[in-house]
């Protein structure tokens, strides 16, 4: 259940949705890709707005039998040159001929952001993409997506559970439950009450110590030149 | 050439190698979403459908096909409703076909052959039921190749589908239609008690060599061509009863193509 759900996303912007279980999250990123309607409100996407999804684990049943190359050739056939550039930008290069039921936790969801990557997206879409990775592993993913918001210049919205490592990556955190309790810069949600009533203070040792490991500056004097970026990507959630 | 279809083995064979055409890959997608129960009852139903029809003294082709397509819906509409699928299925399958054998039973003056629907009867395909077949089982390839991509990315996700504009429950729907012809057109064939088979094991066969959805797809309807033509010949060989016979040869297919398998896994 969601209610009184206002968020705007821009070119450029990494927004984060962070919240408990059953907070709505996924529901959330699901109205936007429209895979479910709401049943008040409005989600306004931009005349032709390409959305690029990673979905939350995909299980793919073992009984199907499909290399990567041919994973992303759906539903739209893909050159075999153009994949290959979709999974080296995604950091997964080389993966092409291999099964997809194959492939560790960590390429797999390589080759899924790679799939999102193929539509050349304005707005790219992570739901949990991390889950079932390890620290350093989503550490790295994380990594991936702040270089590929400065090289293709799209807006990022995730979602996560992972605090500490996605506030980290974030320009805009939106901490979600069942309505939007608090948002702002990392700083300011991770501080605020709300959050705090919401994950406790347990997780705030973590982001201190996730920061203090690796002292991410953003780089944000070179990624604000991209914020207006040629395409102007935007996407508009009211509920 | 017409000459040829005098002869009642070379209709058997042509209505064989046409059931396995349309019923291999849709087999894949069958096992690819996890229906194999969902075919048995759709194929159950299909004797009351054979009941009707009688009753009403309409073809039994189109009866069958009314009846399996209301079968097919009415369970793909219960499925994710909070049902538990297995038990839900069984149920189903096995009331459908137990209704049909009762209402066979009230249908005074009719002497049926009651075997030939649950077995099949192979080598009484007449040139118009080898029409039927071949008719319905390219509308099945038709559909399916035209629909390939959508039905696919529709299989692996519903989330990646609906993020690519495909709607899940269209998807959805076009395989109950192609299942509900393929039971329709292979009643004659095999009958209702084996039709799963010929969905299933060409293609559980072709998955252990198979690299992509496509070469399974493709090797699944050569193994179940080939199962149609060999038991055929088996059967005519060893007096046996025909239906059965086929669906004898593609499980020592499958059986072979697993021993194979293991075997190569095992040297390298």
């Amino acid at each position: 259940m969601l209610s009184s759900v206002s968020l705007k996303i821009s070119a450029g912007e990494i927004v984060t949705i962070v919240g408990p279980n059953g907070s709505g999250k996924s529901t959330l990123l699901r109205s936007i890709i429209g895979a479910q309607k709401p049943s008040t409100g409005v989600v306004k996407r931009q005349d032709g707005l390409r959305i690029g999804y990673v979905p939350q684990k995909l299980h793919i049943d073992p009984t199907l039998p499909i290399t990567v190359q041919r994973f992303l050739s759906l539903p739209q056939k893909v050159s075999v040159a153009r994949a290959q550039s979709a999974l080296k930008q995604a950091g997964a290069d080389n993966l092409g001929k291999r099964q997809m039921s194959a492939l560790s936790g960590g390429q797999f969801q390589r080759v899924l952001l790679a799939r999102a990557l193929l539509s050349d997206p304005h707005l790219l879409i992570l739901d949990e993409a991390t889950q079932g990775l390890d620290q350093p592993g989503s550490a790295a993913f994380y990594r991936q997506i702040e270089q590929l918001r400065q090289t293709l210049g799209c807006a990022i919205l995730m979602v996560s559970h992972e605090l500490h490592v996605v506030m980290a990556a974030s320009d805009r955190v939106i901490c979600l439950n069942g309505h939007i309790c608090c948002e702002g810069e990392p700083e300011q949600v991770a501080s605020a009450p709300e959050y705090r009533a919401l994950f406790g203070s347990g997780t705030q040792g973590a982001l201190a110590l996730y920061r203090h490991e690796h002292n991410h500056s953003h780089d944000h004097d070179c990624g604000h030149d991209h914020s207006h970026a040629p395409r102007e990507g935007q996407a508009e959630v009211r509920s | 050439m017409i000459a040829l279809l005098d002869s009642f083995l070379v209709r058997a064979a042509l209505a064989g190698t046409g059931v396995a055409f349309a019923a291999a890959p849709l087999g894949c997608f069958v096992i690819w979403r996890r229906m194999a129960y969902f075919g048995d009852a759709t194929a159950h139903a299909s004797i009351l459908g054979v009941a009707l029809s009688l009753a009403f003294q309409a073809p039994i082709f189109a009866g069958v096909l009314v009846v399996s397509l209301l079968m097919a819906t009415a369970i793909s509409s219960l499925s994710g409703r909070g049902f538990a699928m297995d038990t839900l299925l069984g149920v189903m399958a096995h009331s459908a076909l137990a209704f049909g054998l009762v209402a066979v039973s009230f249908l005074d003056g009719v002497r049926i052959d009651l075997m030939a629907y649950l077995f099949g009867d192979i080598l009484a395909v007449s040139r118009m039921d080898l029409l039927i077949i071949w008719g319905g089982a390219c509308l099945v390839i038709v559909l399916l190749w035209f629909r390939w991509s959508s039905l696919l990315t529709a299989t692996l996700s519903e989330d990646l589908a609906h993020a690519a504009g495909i709607n899940p429950k269209r998807e959805q729907l076009a395989l109950t239609i192609c299942l509900a012809l393929v039971v329709a057109v292979a009643i004659k064939v095999v009958g209702v008690l084996l039709i799963s088979a010929m969905l299933l094991i060409p293609a559980a066969a072709a998955r252990t060599f198979a690299k992509t959805p496509e070469t399974m797809a493709a090797t699944a309807v050569v193994i179940g061509a080939l199962a149609a033509l060999g038991g055929l010949h088996l059967s005519f060989q060893l007096d046996t009863p025909t239906g059965p016979t086929i669906v004898c040869f593609a499980a020592v297919l499958f059986a072979l193509s697993s021993i194979g398998k293991t075997l190569i896994d095992r040297k390298s």
